[in-house]
């Protein structure tokens, strides 16, 4: 079914009402989470500061997941020469980089009154700072090089070399003493959380899972519009 | 129940808050912008304008 997709317009075809089906979806989920976050009863450490968990740690989930899309689109890319799997790596680079900016912002409002710090140079901090400028230097590099199948193609390799740090963010926790917690929801033995807190924290997750495939899929239509629109003009100035 | 006074954290709470809310809310504008124009730019390429 995915290499069905591939053909961009099969996918366009297929794709003509995600934007709307999708935004209605995020919607839902992200006002029902918005109101489980601030129903949920205070952490009996954290107090108050609780309810940052609720933005940050989904945008944290994001970042990572966001990348190893962009790994898997750059390798379809890279090994298929697939054109949309080119514009879904190019499209998913700036929501990663939004979800990623978000989870290290929001992370220290929360380490400033929890640890007394807005930053350390921390194995988990550090990493999801490395993965951040991995999305930058990917988009950076794809906007550097003019011929846009030359930049695709060393953007490619630039993803597929920084989806090494993905499991280092993961296991950074475990790996090295960190200051950060470890991992208290996907772990081996299940989650640690109480329901009251984890509740918020999965709708939330979902909401915005659902909000970037729903944001992935229109930008990457965008892309192939984008593309069609250009070789149009290219073939009426070649002919004229 | 409503839980909205943060007390003592509520100088760390909006903002993070707030932060998300104009971030995502600023994809979703993004997203919709670029569309548009994409749109419109195939539109009249198609038309050969």
């Amino acid at each position: 079914m995915i290499f069905g997709l591939a053909n961009p317009q099969r996918f366009m075809d297929a794709t003509r009402r995600a934007g709307v089906i999708g935004g209605v979806l995020s919607a839902v989920l992200l006002i029902a989470g918005v109101w489980l976050s601030f129903t949920a009863p205070p952490d009996y450490q954290q107090g108050e500061t609780v309810r940052i968990m609720f933005v940050h740690v989904p945008a944290a989930w994001m970042a990572m997941f966001v990348y190893a899309c962009l790994g898997g689109a750059s390798f379809f890319s890279l090994v298929f020469r697939h054109a949309l799997a080119d514009a879904a790596a190019k499209a998913a680079a700036p929501l990663g980089a939004a979800f990623n900016a978000l989870a290290l912002a929001t992370g220290s409002l929360w380490g400033r009154p929890m640890w007394g710090a807005w930053w350390v140079w921390d194995a988990r901090l550090t990493s999801v700072l490395i993965l951040f400028f991995f999305y930058l230097g990917y988009m950076a590099l794809r906007a550097a090089l003019d011929d846009e199948q030359k930049a695709a193609r060393a953007a490619a390799i630039l993803a597929l070399v920084g989806l090494i740090n993905v499991p280092i963010v993961h296991f950074s926790v475990t790996w090295w003493n960190s200051l950060h917690q470890a991992a208290s929801v996907f772990r081996l033995g299940g989650p640690t959380i109480a329901w009251s807190l984890l509740l918020p924290l999965l709708v939330m997750a979902l909401g915005y899972m659902s909000l970037f495939f729903t944001l992935w899929i229109v930008r990457t239509r965008t892309e192939v519009m984008r593309t069609r629109a250009e070789a149009l003009m290219l073939k009426r100035a070649g002919g004229a | 129940m409503l839980h909205l006074e943060m007390g003592k954290y509520a100088m760390y709470v909006w903002p993070a808050w707030g932060l998300s809310v104009l971030v995502l809310a600023g994809l979703v504008a993004d997203t919709l912008m670029r569309a548009r124009r994409a749109k419109a730019a195939l539109d009249r390429a198609e038309k050969g304008e």
